[in-house]
């Protein structure tokens, strides 16, 4: 018999252990499927490291991607930490997208010190301001926010759309629904000259220090927590329970706000309407991957980041469908949740008495 | 040992031998033998934690016993092996449990409740006419008149028990466990129940009867086992022992009469004029009370859960706006629903239900003991906590407060029910409050802790606080105010002096009957 003995501390070893193991585990499971399709395993694998990380290249790639799963990550952890399941990081990002090519592509003519911050600041305001309705709709009505935001993604989505064929439409692309370029004053310079890694990436690693910084030591991070695990006792604590959770909506929708900017005054230089291929969503599982921690962030996005890089470089070299990143991560997934058992439990095994 | 030396004549029907449990290092039940006759009436007595649940779970099945057997006497009243781990067989061997909390669906009658799950799920109906002739028998002979075509949500809380009563037997059980059954009855349907027990027990039936109220156990018990730390200290007939006794057994140690000098009331503190809280269809609400705590006394409010106890609470701890009425706080209206505003009124609230309301299960002991605040500037600067400072003044509280706990960083989830409500009492009472609202501060303690909130609560009131104890617990009622009031179905009675009153005009209050039909 086995039993499940709650632990009164979690040891950090243990917990980094576990993520560890949660990673090495998903590519075991990964294995078997793979070595049923009659793929080389070990080669495939091989290939997926070296497309991920073989070279700087390679490299430079993966920070390339996982720079907006950092932000849309940490938006989908300070959101779960306070226990408001926004599902909408993929709408705020594409709103967050929608003003900086508002602000930034000559709307506003002013230098780089000046419109890099402006086309930030908006991007982060109209992702807050997308998340505040359903906070607003919460905390006010009690309107399930997850359906709310779910269903707030498509919305603005087909606005996008509507922009990109419309009144933003760029008269200069070829009839392509896309927007006019941003300016090069609202672009976030590269990194290295030649690759594709851009400032983004800094300012994801600095929200992710800040928010932890934020969440645990001060006094509004106290209190967002306090909320998010038993908003009844907060309550009777005298905590602002409203005023909390809308600070939560306008960092979370902010943050994913951000990513969209990321994207496009980084990477894209313009909008279009397939500009994420569902960042929004695959936060949600780099926040959980990372244990809702904003610091654990970082590697969670740069693990997934890898795992679609390598695995589209696989792909075209020994043909197995790059599905298989998918596969990856669902279980990565999987075995995280599992591995939670661990570090919440002592497992015990019983030897059962014949009866 | 009387056992032996004067055989009893009654056949054996349980017989617990050896029953050994334990969890990682925690020894639960250690070697426990328990004999019980067929129309014996048996209290299990002890502290939170000494076992007690433990036991009764290995005997229901919940639970297998790492050493040590259950024998049960089959239809031939030949004593048989009970198999471990299996709720099916305890029950087929029968054993029935009323648990403190009723497992009744509240949406059936009580009649449905009682007949469902004993008829195979093929067959049509209930059983009707069968199984109502029966019940209606059990009624006639145990006394335990319910509606039986009510349902169980409308029936009042003591006719919810007898309805789980009648299910037990129902089901033919040779043994009946109640667990703590009076915890939710007022003095006078403790007293019919109590009636009842014996009235089963003359027909056979073997009771355990589960309970920490003394002078319940000996008025209906006569034997009382009790349990101290996992082991079984003491066995004997109840005649011839007191509560001190008793109580010693229980706790390992004398327990300290309480000092309480006499009060010696100042100003009103708390005040309510004509108050109403709570929609009027609700059954816990208040409909025009009047009320004064004056600072330097406690005022107890006595009253079986859920009349108004929990809207009286709600309002003076800021969770409620009133409907109608005027409340004061030390001469000040106070009027919107706002717990900062009444922590800002230098009100102390101990919530009844320490991990709902009280306390943040995942966060720490020092988080939990600033919780209400942290946004002054002792705990922080520029928004940013003061964690060493905070610590610092936790592990004080720690000390002061003497909780057990591995440190101040631990999660307060992992502290014992005791320790939990001392880190809310350190939280509340650190601040001097002129008002202490205690709703149920007791509630599941061990007698340990429970004399420590006590403790506690008199020092506030030596100090010179306004004290609201509301508690479904007469003796800690008794034994802490200087004047009680009784609330029923809303309505609250004016407070009248401790010392003049006794537990049978409360009780009679509790059910319904105005003061002076009551003295």
């Amino acid at each position: 018999m086995i039993r499940f003995v709650p632990r009164e501390r979690t040891p950090v070893w243990l917990t980094v252990a576990v993520s560890i193991g949660s990673g090495l585990a998903a590519l075991v499971l990964t294995a078997i499927p793979l070595a049923l399709t009659g793929a080389p395993v070990f080669t495939a694998f091989v290939l997926m490291a070296q497309g991920a990380a073989g070279d700087g290249f390679a490299l430079a790639e993966t920070l390339t991607r996982a720079t907006p799963l950092i932000f849309t990550g940490l938006a989908a952890a300070v959101a779960f930490r306070a226990k408001l399941w926004n599902i909408g990081a993929e709408g705020q990002l594409y709103a967050g997208a929608l003003a900086t090519v508002a602000l930034g592509a000559g709307l506003i003519e002013a230098p780089p010190y000046v419109l890099v911050p402006l086309v930030l600041i908006g991007a982060a305001a109209a992702g807050a301001a997308l998340l505040l309705v359903p906070v607003l709709f919460k905390t006010r009505f009690g309107a399930d926010e997850v359906v709310v935001t779910l269903l707030m993604n498509f919305i603005v989505l087909l606005f996008v759309q509507m922009m990109l064929e419309g009144p933003m439409k760029d008269e200069m692309a070829l009839g392509w629904p896309q927007s006019a370029p941003v300016l090069d004053e609202a672009t976030l310079p590269k990194l290295v000259t030649g690759l594709r890694l851009h400032w983004g990436l800094v300012l994801a690693v600095v929200a992710a220090v800040l928010l932890h910084v934020f969440i645990s030591r001060t006094v509004w991070g106290f209190r967002i927590r306090a909320v998010g695990e038993n908003a009844r006792a907060a309550r009777y604590a005298g905590l602002p329970v409203g005023k909390a959770m809308a600070l939560v909506g306008v960092l979370s929708g902010g943050l994913a706000g951000l990513a969209g900017a990321s994207e496009v005054a980084g990477l894209k230089g313009y909008l279009t309407a397939d500009l994420s291929p569902g960042f929004g969503y695959a936060g949600i599982v780099v926040a959980t991957l990372a244990n809702l921690s904003p610091l654990g962030v970082i590697p969670a996005a740069i693990f997934v980041a890898g795992v679609f890089v390598g695995a589209d470089s696989m792909s075209r070299a020994i043909g197995v469908s790059n599905y298989l990143a998918d596969l990856v991560v669902a279980f990565a997934l999987l075995s995280v949740l599992v591995g939670g058992l661990l570090t919440r439990f002592r497992i015990v095994f019983v030897r059962r008495e014949p009866a | 040992m009387d056992r032996r030396m004067h055989p009893d004549p009654r056949p054996l029907v349980l017989s617990l031998i050896g029953i050994t449990k334990r969890f990682g290092p925690l020894t639960a039940n250690d070697h426990i033998d328990l004999d019980v006759r067929a129309g014996e009436i048996v209290a299990l007595l002890g502290e939170n934690g000494a076992g007690k649940t433990t036991l009764m779970s290995i005997l229901f099945g919940h639970y297998v016993a790492d050493e040590g057997t259950v024998h049960i006497a089959d239809a031939d009243g030949e004593l048989a092996p009970l198999p471990g781990g299996s709720a099916e067989a305890a029950l087929a061997a029968g054993i029935g449990m009323v648990h403190q909390h009723f497992a009744l669906a509240e949406n059936l009658t009580g009649f449905e409740n009682i007949v469902l799950g004993t008829r195979p799920l093929w067959s049509f109906g209930l059983g009707g006419r069968e199984a109502r002739a029966k019940i209606e028998r059990l009624i006639a002979e145990s006394g335990l008149a319910v509606d039986l075509d009510v349902k169980v949500a409308r029936l009042s809380v003591g006719e919810q028990q007898r309805v789980e009563i009648l299910k037990a037997l129902y089901r033919d059980v040779r043994v009946l466990i109640l667990d703590e059954p009076t915890a939710v009855l007022t003095p006078q349907e403790a007293d019919g129940l109590f009636a009842t027990v014996r009235k089963l027990s003359a027909k056979g039936l073997a009771v355990i009867f589960i309970s920490h109220k003394l002078h319940e156990v000996l008025a209906l018990c006569e034997r009382v086992v009790v349990l101290r730390g996992g082991a079984k200290v003491a066995d004997r007939p109840t005649a011839g022992g007191d509560r001190a006794m008793l109580a010693e057994l229980m706790v390992g140690r004398a327990i300290p009469t309480r000092e309480r000098p006499p009060s010696m009331p100042g100003a009103p503190v708390l005040s309510l004029t004509g108050i109403s809280v709570g929609k009027p269809g609700e059954r816990d609400r208040l409909e025009d009370a009047d009320l004064e705590v004056r600072a330097g006394e406690i005022v107890g409010i006595a009253g079986v859960s859920g009349n108004g106890q929990g809207a009286l609470a709600a309002l003076v701890a800021g969770l409620a706006a009133p409907r109608a009425g005027q409340l004061h706080i030390c001469g000040h209206p106070a009027v919107a629903a706002d717990p900062r505003a009444r922590l800002a009124a230098d009100v102390g609230r101990i919530p009844e239900d320490r991990h709902r309301d009280g306390t943040i299960g995942a966060l720490s002991v020092a988080e939990n003991y600033v919780l209400e605040t942290i946004g002054e500037s002792e705990n922080q600067s520029f928004g940013f906590i003061r964690r060493a400072d905070i610590r610092a003044r936790a592990v004080e509280a720690i000390r002061a407060y003497d909780v057990r706990c591995p440190g101040p960083g631990a999660a307060i989830r992992a502290l014992s029910g005791g320790n939990m409500q001392k880190v809310v009492l350190a939280r509340v009472l650190e601040r001097e409050p002129k008002l202490v609202l205690a709703h149920q501060p007791t509630r599941g303690l061990d007698i340990g802790a429970t004399t420590d909130v006590h403790r506690r609560l008199i020092a506030a009131r030596g100090r010179g606080a306004a004290v609201l104890l509301i508690s479904e617990d007469l003796d800690e009622l008794f034994a802490l105010s200087d004047r009680i009031a009784v609330v029923h179905a809303g309505h609250l009675s004016p407070a009248m002096d401790a010392e003049n009153l006794d537990v049978k005009t409360v009780g009679l209050m509790m059910a319904g009957h105005s003061a002076g039909e009551a003295a």
